[in-house]
């Protein structure tokens, strides 16, 4: 076998408040002003005072290594799943292999084009219609213009918008418009492809022929990255997976066991997950997620909880500025990355109506679910905040797992598995009708 | 399947590797990527005038109401001397090359942050940005040039033959120089937004250095080699000696204006790909 991607040493380092910021780019003034203020800073930084871990190399206190020494190959034709937490690491990885950006130190040895879905739809223009859209963003993801050509019909078939083919994009809804830059994108036939999140978008029917999509690139042979949040998409696509932690790589094997390891590690203490500043990236300002906790009957945190007593999942975070239209929701799966639910603090109008806006300040959002809910077993919580097609500030999909304990529950008494996620106490009728 | 076949779909290997020193040019991967250029340039000139009233009539608007201001002016007030040329003319003439350098100017040093999008999510030539800003341009200078023929006929104005290779060669040095100019302006930009604010004053203190509304011959003789170290002084000059006959013609202040807007462009291709590296970290 050949090897398509080999990393070798991969480090990459950012400027604290250059990488994750909005506003990163600078002003003359700061310089001037940087200039005046850092003689100083300058002078000890020669003396080597401000030392840092990072093996032993000489680091000032402004900089993170968001890659730190990665080393992998992947063989030709392979799929690999790559997790982490948020800022672990797995988008600047992706952003290397697709040559958006450098590496500070390091080398990676790709063998042919790399097709990325970092994001879909770069380079679209509201004011092109599909179809000129279709061929700028071909362009600009590398294709030939006669490549484009052949492939047409099929790219408007995948995007299933034919009939507004010739219409500007602007009068797309974001359905359509999503569906047409992923299908351009999808047919770019890459040696190897880069997917990143791309799933989370588009209604479940396209979700579908997308993961269908990525696996007939499989089955041809080439080479895929896939970065998903979304264990049980990695568990099926995927067979083997790298999980990244802080930059470095923290485990590398059969997606099963990479998975297992992700979704029950980083939960220190048990029952509570806290956030520290440099896990949030700074794209979620001004929301600032602070601690999720389950509480069991009592208000205790605990790691785990009785399937017959209601428990309450608790989600502290503030907000540095007012918010409006914001949402903050958990979702409940399953270790094996299957969805059980997905509920949000302001699903409820009247909540929605008194909560929609909220001025800045600490908050918690509270969701007490009733007893009799869950089924034996480890449950992951994953929190997202957002403004409902405006914005998406927070996310992260496995926050922090639990355990439930059955005892009690109904039909114990028969000292054998039950199949499913939920174990609601259901009533029965039992008549005799003949 | 043949040899030549096997080859041409032997996937090619590619290095990350953090690039140290100056950084090679590597025009190559520009080469490589042309028809993306092609694409840019075509999106510029169509979405450019969408949603407008008069659509491409705005690139003739534009140079002419400029010309019936600055005859006003400078032609009936001011009484500008034109070396014998009617004012509408002499002025339009010039406003054609500055109109796309300045066009040029404007769109090449804001390519980059304008697609911020694209230059943080893909890879491609950064360099096809400011490049294909650039050429867009030579549209509306197209347009624009067609108002001139009228107003030649209109003047009976004899056009000079040697335009036939001058107009190409000047029109080059023109893009040449915006393009220098715009390499220096986007990539700083990338890193200090200084550039947005400063990019009108740049383009007005540049216009009065240029002998658009006036004649070169003001400029006296200890002045002239100072003067010409503008290379759009060379440019708007020569445009004037290329369709009119206007002028002097080729002389040492043209090669000094051709050689500065050389170094510009040079210098300002190692600038660029220098700082290159670090546009989808610091954008």
């Amino acid at each position: 076998m050949t090897t398509a991607i080999r990393v070798e040493n991969l480090s990459k380092r950012y400027r604290i408040g250059l990488a994750p910021t909005k506003f990163r780019y600078g002003m003359l003034r700061d310089v001037f002003a940087g200039a005046l203020r850092s003689p100083l800073a300058r002078l000890r930084s020669a003396a080597g005072t401000t030392r840092r871990g990072n093996g032993g190399r000489p680091e000032d206190a402004a900089h993170i290594w968001a890659l730190d020494d990665v080393s992998f190959d992947l063989e030709e034709g392979k799929v690999l799943g790559i997790v982490g937490r948020n800022g672990a690491g797995k988008s600047t990885l992706l952003k290397i292999l697709s040559r958006v950006t450098e590496p500070t130190r390091g080398t990676v040895m790709v063998r042919g084009r790399v097709g990325s879905l970092l994001e879909v739809g770069t380079g679209f223009h509201p004011e092109l219609t599909g179809r000129e859209n279709i061929y700028m963003n071909g362009a600009i993801l590398g294709m030939k213009r006669l490549e484009i050509e052949r492939k047409f019909d099929e790219i408007v078939d995948f995007s299933e918008v034919a009939q507004f083919i010739d219409t500007p994009v602007k009068r797309y809804s974001s359905g359509m418009y999503l569906r047409l830059a992923f299908a351009v994108a999808a047919h770019l036939e890459p040696e190897i492809l880069v997917v990143d999140e791309v799933l989370a978008v588009g209604d479940a029917e396209f979700q579908k022929k997308c993961l269908g999509k990525m696996g007939d690139v499989a089955q041809q042979g080439r080479t895929v990255l896939f970065v998903s949040h979304n264990m049980s998409a990695v568990l099926r696509l995927t067979q083997e997976a790298i999980m990244l932690e802080r930059g470095h790589l923290a485990r590398r094997g059969a997606t099963q066991d990479v998975v297992d390891f992700y979704l029950s590690s980083g939960h220190a203490r048990a029952g509570e997950r806290s956030w520290q500043a440099d896990e949030v990236p700074a794209t979620s300002t001004p929301f600032r997620p602070n601690a999720l906790r389950v509480l069991d009957r009592h208000g205790r945190v605990s790691d785990t909880v009785r399937s017959t007593e209601p428990m309450t999942l608790e989600f502290s975070y503030a907000l540095l500025a007012p918010v409006t239209g914001l949402r903050v929701g958990m979702y409940l799966s399953t270790m094996r990355g299957e969805y059980v639910l997905t509920s949000f603090d302001t699903d409820a109008p009247e909540m929605f109506e008194k909560h929609g806006s909220r001025p800045a300040g600490a908050w918690v959002s509270r969701c007490l679910i009733p007893a009799d809910t869950f089924n034996e077993g480890r449950y992951a919580v994953g929190v997202n905040a957002s403004s409902f097609g405006v914005r998406r500030y927070f996310q992260d999909e496995s926050a922090l797992a639990f355990n439930v304990d059955i005892s009690g529950a109904p039909g114990t008494q028969w000292p054998e598995p039950r199949q499913g996620p939920v174990r609601p106490r259901l009533h029965w009728d039992i008549q005799r009708i003949g | 399947m043949t040899m030549s076949e096997l080859v041409k779909h032997e996937p090619s290997t590619v290095f990350i590797r953090p690039s140290t020193g100056l950084a090679a040019l590597n025009l190559r991967d520009v080469w490589a990527y042309r028809e993306l250029v092609w694409f840019m340039v075509w999106r510029d000139v169509k979405v450019r005038y969408k949603q407008t009233l008069l659509g491409m009539l705005w690139a003739v608007i534009q140079p002419v109401l400029t010309m019936i201001v600055f005859t006003f002016l400078f032609g009936r007030v001011a009484k500008v001397p034109t070396d014998g040329i009617p004012y509408p003319i002499f002025s339009y003439t010039a406003l054609l090359p500055w109109g796309l350098f300045v066009t040029a100017l404007n769109q090449g040093s804001r390519s980059l942050v304008a697609h911020n999008n694209m230059i943080t999510k893909i890879y491609f030539p950064r360099l096809i940005l400011p490049l294909s800003s650039v050429l867009a341009g030579l549209v509306d200078f197209a347009i624009a040039f067609l108002v001139l023929i009228v107003l030649m006929i209109i003047y009976g104005t004899r056009p000079a033959w040697s335009m036939i290779w001058t107009l190409p060669l000047f029109l080059v040095l023109a893009i040449l120089t915006a393009l220098g100019v715009a390499l220096w302006l986007s990539a700083f930009n990338v890193r200090y937004r200084d550039v947005n604010h400063a990019l009108p004053f740049i383009g007005q203190i540049w216009f009065f250095l240029t002998p658009v509304a006036y004649s070169a011959s003001v400029v006296s003789e200890q002045w002239r080699l100072i003067y010409s170290l503008n290379p759009m002084a060379g440019v708007v000059n020569g445009f004037r000696w290329g369709l009119l006959g206007a002028g002097t013609g080729p002389d040492t202040a043209l090669w000094i204006s051709i050689v500065i807007s050389f170094v510009i462009l040079v210098t300002g291709l190692f600038y660029f790909r220098s700082m290159e590296r670090t546009f989808a970290d610091t954008i």
